[in-house]
């Protein structure tokens, strides 16, 4: 038998059908073997009755069934399937060996980022269940998982090691900083307390250091949107990933702790020093691991939880808008009111970032987005007003780190939301694309890292280290 | 003959419990016999009888095995189990009735 002219051969056209099957998450490769055979048995069958080769093929495929039909009735049978591929199962064209080689790397960071941060224990620093953890720790926390971190996608994005060498320049110098400066450790009830600018260095490292964390994420895509928008998404998945994984760890140390209470041993010196650090540290490590590993699987969260919450924000910040111009009542302005509305300003960046990382950006404007616009701009009103009412007596207040990096942190977010507003504005009355509202927002991304950075380099000496 | 849809459906598991339980057999075989024998009547799209295959086997009522087949591809073949046969005799009590029913009321109609 000769092989016709036009037309790919058969093997081709067979691997393509094959393909085409496995596609479907509901037919697994057992089942596209069993098929395939079915399928060849059908092709000699019919070319032996004196079917060319090619007219055979169409004639087999045809009898085979419509491929959807044909999935939905494997889907009816395997249902189970349909999910496990959003929990379990890996990307299906991923290499076997390439996912345990994977697991292998990911396990041995996690490992090593459980050991950093029992480490410094050799040193003297202990975690000990009855004591108060030392300062070291929360200033260095960061330090302990993000070079990990860092390590992991550049091994997963193939960096070469001379470009990677660069990357731990951030993390030496979040190291020096983070250690440096002689904070002097106050004693409250015999339990050491963190100086102010201590615990600005403790909350803005990791925002500082994220960013070299999203350098190894994207590697040399940073000026692409595509890369940074990526990055958006990855840490909102892993935050979300995180969040259940600490579910899990804290029912795991419910559980720990009350199975040992029943036969009278207290396990608080192992929870307590050992599983909660070590799990905490290991599970940024495993989150990233699922996140990577199901980008292209699940679908994303963060953007779900943007459109079930942009509403509700925008009500509340109205009816708060409402109420206040309904009974008069000004802004209580107590210490640590500022800190409130850079949260609530945060958190409407994060509503903005996280729609418009979902978006088509060449969708027309729909009701969303002026809901978007109207979340912004209340949100820029009531920050306003807070502002306001702050303005008109910080003289009262006096200078301290932690008002003068709240204020700085409230116009770095303010910048951002005046200029979305504006974007939004644009777009929603067709004279602009949201694309141009996307990349202002990717762009913004290295200020707050920066800003962090200069926090905790230049606030501890500025302020004397108080 | 175009036979309906939920008649191909219910006469699926009898016929493939029967056929096995004439022997072992694989995907292919089985549609060639089910041709066989009826005539070329009953034609089932190929692709559809794996899923019910794969429901029996979860039952209980048939064992799979992958076995080398004579080209000396891989193939899986189906062999009834106890209570596959069991199931059969099941369904054909149930079928013999709805059969004497139908034949019953026809025979009548034709007789008055």
């Amino acid at each position: 038998m000769t092989t016709p002219a036009d037309g790919p051969p058969l093997e081709d056209q067979i691997a393509q059908w094959r393909m085409y099957l496995r596609r479907r998450t509901a037919i697994n490769d057992p089942d596209v073997d069993e098929l395939e055979g079915h399928l060849r048995d059908q092709l000699a069958a019919l070319t032996d009755a004196g079917l060319a080769r090619d007219e055979a093929f169409l004639v087999a495929v045809k009898r085979m069934g419509n491929l959807d039909a044909l999935s939905r009735e494997f889907a009816r049978e395997h249902s189970e399937r349909l999910w496990k591929q959003l929990v379990i199962t890996p990307a299906a064209d991923e290499a076997g060996s390439s996912r345990r080689a994977e697991a292998i790397v990911v396990l041995s960071l996690a490992v090593a980022a459980a050991l950093a941060v029992k480490a410094p224990a050799l040193f003297g620093l202990r975690l000990s269940p009855d004591q108060e953890v030392p300062p070291f720790y929360f200033r260095n926390a960061s330090l302990f998982v993000f070079p990990l971190l860092a390590v992991y996608f550049m091994w997963k994005r193939r960096w070469n090691a001379v470009s990677g060498l660069w990357l731990v320049l951030p993390f030496a110098a979040g190291a020096v900083f983070a250690n440096v400066f002689p904070w002097e450790t106050v004693a409250v009830d015999n339990a050491p307390k963190g100086r102010d600018t201590e615990v600005l260095t403790m909350l803005h490292l990791p925002i500082a250091l994220w960013m070299a964390v999203g350098v190894a994420y994207v590697r040399g895509r940073w000026f692409d949107d595509g890369g940074r928008m990526n990055f958006v998404r990855f840490s909102g998945e892993l935050a979300i990933y995180y969040v259940l994984i600490a579910l899990g760890g804290g029912v795991l140390t419910l559980f720990t702790m009350m199975m040992f209470q029943a036969i009278d041993i207290n396990a608080g010196w192992f929870v307590g020093p050992w599983l909660l650090p070590c799990g905490a540290a290991a599970a940024i490590i495993i989150g990233s691991w699922l996140v990577e590993a199901k980008q292209s699987v699940i679908e994303n969260m963060a953007p779900v939880l943007t459109r079930l919450f942009t509403p509700l924000f925008t009500l509340l910040l109205l009816a708060f808008l409402a109420t206040m111009a309904w009974t008069g009542s000004p802004i209580n302005v107590k210490r640590e009111v500022l800190i409130g509305f850079d949260l609530l300003l945060a958190l409407v960046v994060g509503l903005v970032l996280y729609a418009a990382s979902a978006r088509d950006p060449q969708a027309p404007p729909d009701f969303f987005d002026g809901l978007q616009l109207l979340l912004v701009v209340s949100a820029l009103v009531v920050d306003g007003v807070a502002l306001a009412a702050i303005a008109a007596r910080i003289s009262e207040f006096g200078v301290t780190p932690n008002r003068v990096a709240a204020l700085g942190e409230n116009l770095i977010l303010l910048g951002n939301l005046s200029w979305s507003a504006w974007l939004y504005a644009c777009f929603l009355r067709h004279q602009g694309s949201f694309a141009a509202l996307e990349r202002w927002q990717v762009a913004y991304l290295p200020v707050y890292s920066a800003w962090a950075a200069l926090v905790v380099v230049t606030f501890p000496p500025l302020f004397g280290y108080r | 003959m175009d036979m309906s849809k939920d008649l191909v459906a219910a006469s699926a598991t009898p016929l493939v419990l029967a056929i096995l339980a004439e022997g072992d057999s694989y995907g292919y075989a089985i549609i060639k016999r089910v041709n066989e024998l009826s005539g070329g009547h009953l034609r089932w799209t190929d692709g559809m009888l794996y899923p019910v295959l794969h429901r029996l086997e979860r039952q209980g009522h048939v064992a799979a095995k992958w076995r080398e087949s004579e080209n000396g591809r891989k193939r899986k073949y189906y062999r009834i189990t106890k209570a596959g046969r069991a199931q059969l005799a099941t369904q054909q009590r149930q079928w013999r009735v709805v059969d004497d029913t139908l034949r019953g009321i026809w025979m009548k109609a034709r007789t008055a």
